[in-house]
C-alpha cells in the first residue's frame, strides 16, 4: 500500500514538473531544433541578454513589480489595520470582500479593469493604456494578498499594546509606527514578497491592461510565441521559473519560522 | 491620604451595542487612596477603569480630574497610567527601552531617562535586567517591568486592571504586598480592578463592590465585610448564611420563629429583612443549650477549620468550626447580638445565602467558571 501511494505521488509530480524539466533542459540545448539534443551550451542565455526587446520588457517588469509591491504593501497594511479595528460582523464582511478578487477568475479581473480604464480614457483622456494602467492593475490584484498576510499578525498582537503606547503619552500615529508596525513587520514583509512575486508572475491581467507601449515579460513572451519560437524563450522561462521559485521558498521559510516562534512563546 | 478628590465620576452611563454596561455610576477617589473595584466578570469594573484611562468615552455623565472636566481629553494627554492585563509590554524593545518608552515620547534627556529607569528597576527589584528581552522574562518579571514602565511616567494615579490574575498563588501573594508597599512609598492613588475578594480586602483603603453596572457598596474593607448592604455584597465577600427575618422593633429581630436581640436599628416596625450570619461567628453548643438545633449533613476539612453544613428546619447553614462534628450528629448553636447583621430587602434577596446545594465539587466548578470568565473579559 505504501509503495502504491509512493508510485502514485511520483506520477503526479512527474506530470506536474516534467514539462518544466524539459523546458529547462532545452534551454541548454545547442541546437535550433526543439527535439534534437545537440550538446550543452549557454548561448541562449547570452543571446537573451543581448535581445533588446526582452531586456526592455524585463526592466519594465521589475519596475512594475517593485512599485506594485511597495504601494500595495502600504495600502494593504493600512486596510488590514482598518479592517482589524472594525467590530465582528463588519470585519468578517470586509475580509470576505477582500478575498473575492483572489478567487475571481483572473480573466474577469483583467477584462473588467481594461473596460474601466478604457471608459475613463474615453471620458477624460486620462489613463491611456500603458505603464500606469499596468501598474494600477498590478497594485489592485496584489492588495488582497498583503491584507491576508498582515491580518494574522494583528490578531496575534496583544491588543492592549497600542493602548499602552497611548497611555504612556504617545500620539496615535507615532504609536502605530513605534509599537504596532514593529510587531506586524514579519507579515508586512511577507506580504510585500508575495506581491512582488504575484506581479512578476502575472500574465492574464497584464495582457489586457498593458497596451502596446508597455509590455511586461510574460506578455512579450506570449507575443514572441506567435512567430517561430526560438530557444531563447526557454532560457527566459527558466530564469523566470527560478526567480519565482526562489521567492516562494523564501515566503514559505518565513511562514514556517514564524509558526515555530509562536510555538516557542507558548 | 488626604481628602482632596483627584478623580470624580458623575452620573456615568455606558452601553455597548445597546447593552447597558454602566448605569448612573457615581464615584470619587481621593489623592493617595488605594481603591479597589471589585465584582464578578461583566460587572463593569474594567469599563470604569477604561473611562478613567481615557479609552472609553461615556455616553453620558462627566469625568473630572483634579476638578477639571476631562471627558474629551484623549488618553495620551492624561496624567494617569495603566497596568494592563497580561502587561502589554513591547516585545521588540528590551527591558530598559520598555521602561524608558514614556520618557522618550516626552523627549527627556538621556541622563534623566537613565536615572529614572535605574530608580524604577530598583523599585521593582529588577536591577541588572536592563538589556534583557521582555519576551524571555517570567510572568512575574514581566509584571514588574509593566509596573516600572507605568511609574516611570510619574503618574498622579495608577490604574491596575487585574494585574495579578495571570500569576500563580504564591507569587500573587508576594506581589500584593509589594504593590501595597509601592503605593504607600509613592503616595499616589491606585485604582485596582479585581474579582478576587481576598485581594480587595487585604490591599485596599476603600472597596467599591459592583454588579451589573451598578455600585452595590462603597466602604472600607471592614465595613464591606461586617456591614454588607445587601445579599449580593454579603455573598460575594466571604461566606454568608442569609435568612428571611422580620424586624420587630429596634434591636430585636425574629427568624426561625424565635426572637434574637441584635445591634441594628432604624427599620420600620415589622419590616421584612435579610439576616446575615457569618459562618465563623456561630458558636456550637450541646443541643439542649442551643437557641436552635440542627443536623450535620456534610463536613469538609479545609485545613484551618471544618466547613460544616447543618440543616435547620430544611434551611442549610454553613458553619466554620475548628472542632469536628461528624455527619449525622445533632448540634445546638448560640447566636450573640454581634453575630447578627440585618440588611434591607433588595433585588438580590433570596438569591444567595442558602447552602443546600453545597458540595466541594460545586465550589471548584465555581472557581473554574470564574477563571474562565476572567479570561473572557481579558479577550474583550
Amino acid at each position: 500500500m505504501k509503495l502504491l501511494s509512493k508510485i502514485y505521488n511520483g506520477i503526479i509530480f512527474a506530470f506536474l514538473y516534467a514539462p518544466i524539466v524539459v523546458l529547462i533542459v532545452y534551454s541548454f540545448n545547442d541546437s535550433k531544433h526543439r527535439v534534437k539534443w545537440g550538446g550543452f551550451t549557454l548561448d541562449w542565455y547570452k543571446e537573451l541578454f543581448h535581445n533588446e526587446l526582452i531586456m526592455e520588457a524585463l526592466w519594465l517588469t521589475l519596475q512594475i513589480a517593485v512599485l506594485a509591491a511597495v504601494i500595495s504593501t502600504i495600502i494593504g497594511t493600512m486596510a488590514a489595520v482598518g479592517i482589524y479595528s472594525m467590530n465582528g460582523r463588519l470585519r468578517n464582511l470586509m475580509m470576505g470582500v477582500n478575498n473575492i478578487p483572489m478567487v475571481n477568475p483572473e480573466i474577469v479581473t483583467g477584462i473588467s479593469m481594461m473596460l474601466m480604464f478604457v471608459a475613463i480614457y474615453r471620458a477624460t483622456g486620462f489613463l491611456r493604456p500603458g505603464f500606469l494602467t499596468l501598474l494600477l492593475a498590478h497594485i489592485t490584484f496584489c492588495i488582497p494578498y498583503v491584507v491576508l498576510q498582515v491580518m494574522p499578525k494583528l490578531r496575534q498582537m496583544n491588543k492592549h499594546m497600542y493602548e499602552a503606547a497611548l497611555d504612556l503619552g504617545c500620539r496615535p500615529v507615532p504609536a502605530f509606527f513605534k509599537v504596532v508596525l514593529p510587531e506586524i513587520m514579519p507579515g508586512v514583509i511577507t506580504g510585500a514578497l508575495m506581491a512582488f512575486t504575484m506581479s512578476l508572475d502575472d500574465f492574464v491581467i497584464s495582457y489586457f491592461n498593458s497596451g502596446a507601449s508597455a509590455q511586461n515579460l510574460s506578455v512579450t513572451i506570449y507575443s514572441m510565441t506567435k512567430k517561430p519560437i526560438t530557444p531563447e524563450i526557454n532560457a527566459l522561462s527558466t530564469l523566470m521559473f527560478g526567480t519565482v521559485l526562489l521567492l516562494l521558498i523564501i515566503v514559505n521559510i518565513r511562514q514556517v519560522r514564524d509558526l515555530n516562534k509562536q510555538k516557542e512563546r507558548r | 491620604m488626604n481628602e482632596k478628590k483627584i478623580i470624580e465620576l458623575r452620573d456615568i452611563a455606558v452601553s455597548f451595542d445597546g447593552e447597558p454596561v454602566l448605569k448612573n455610576l457615581n464615584l470619587s477617589i481621593s489623592d493617595g487612596e488605594f481603591v479597589t473595584l471589585l465584582g464578578p466578570s461583566g460587572c463593569g469594573k474594567t469599563t470604569t477603569l477604561r473611562i478613567i484611562a481615557g479609552f472609553i468615552t461615556p455616553d453620558s455623565g462627566d469625568v473630572f480630574f483634579d476638578g477639571k472636566r476631562v471627558n474629551d481629553l484623549p488618553a495620551y494627554k492624561r496624567t494617569v497610567n495603566t497596568i494592563f492585563q497580561r502587561y502589554a509590554l513591547f516585545p521588540h524593545l528590551n527591558v530598559y527601552e520598555n521602561v524608558a518608552f514614556g520618557m522618550r515620547v516626552q523627549k527627556k534627556s538621556n541622563q534623566e531617562i537613565e536615572e529614572t529607569v535605574t530608580k524604577m528597576l530598583e523599585l521593582v527589584n529588577l536591577k541588572g535586567f536592563e538589556k534583557r528581552s521582555v519576551a524571555k522574562l517570567s510572568g512575574g518579571q514581566q509584571q514588574r517591568v509593566a509596573i516600572a514602565r507605568a511609574l516611570a511616567n510619574n503618574p498622579r494615579v495608577l490604574l491596575l486592571d487585574e494585574p495579578l490574575a495571570a500569576l500563580d498563588l504564591k507569587l500573587r501573594k508576594d506581589m500584593q504586598t509589594e504593590l501595597k508597599n509601592i503605593q504607600k512609598s509613592l503616595g499616589i492613588s491606585f485604582i485596582y480592578v479585581t474579582h478576587d475578594q481576598e485581594e480587595a480586602l487585604s490591599m485596599s483603603d476603600t472597596v467599591v463592590v459592583m454588579d451589573n453596572g451598578v455600585i452595590q457598596q462603597i466602604g472600607t474593607p471592614q465595613d464591606i465585610y461586617n456591614e454588607p448592604q445587601n445579599a449580593f455584597v454579603a455573598d460575594f465577600i466571604g461566606e454568608s448564611n442569609i435568612l428571611d427575618g422580620v424586624m420587630l422593633e429596634d434591636y430585636l429581630v425574629e427568624f426561625f420563629g424565635r426572637k434574637f436581640s441584635c445591634l441594628d436599628a432604624g427599620f420600620e416596625k415589622n419590616e421584612p429583612v435579610d439576616v446575615v450570619i457569618r459562618p465563623e461567628d456561630i458558636d456550637i453548643v450541646e443541643p439542649v443549650k442551643g437557641h436552635l438545633t440542627g443536623l450535620v449533613t456534610n463536613v469538609t476539612f479545609k485545613g484551618v477549620h471544618y466547613d460544616t453544613i447543618v440543616d435547620f428546619k430544611g434551611f442549610k447553614w454553613l458553619i466554620q468550626t475548628t472542632d469536628y462534628y461528624p455527619e449525622g450528629s445533632t448540634i445546638g448553636i448560640v447566636l450573640n447580638p454581634e453575630d447578627i447583621h440585618i440588611m434591607k430587602k433588595s433585588a438580590y434577596s433570596g438569591m444567595f445565602g442558602d447552602y443546600s446545594s453545597y458540595s466541594e465539587e460545586f465550589d471548584e466548578l465555581g472557581d473554574a467558571v470564574a477563571a474562565a470568565e476572567a479570561e473572557e473579559e481579558a479577550e474583550e
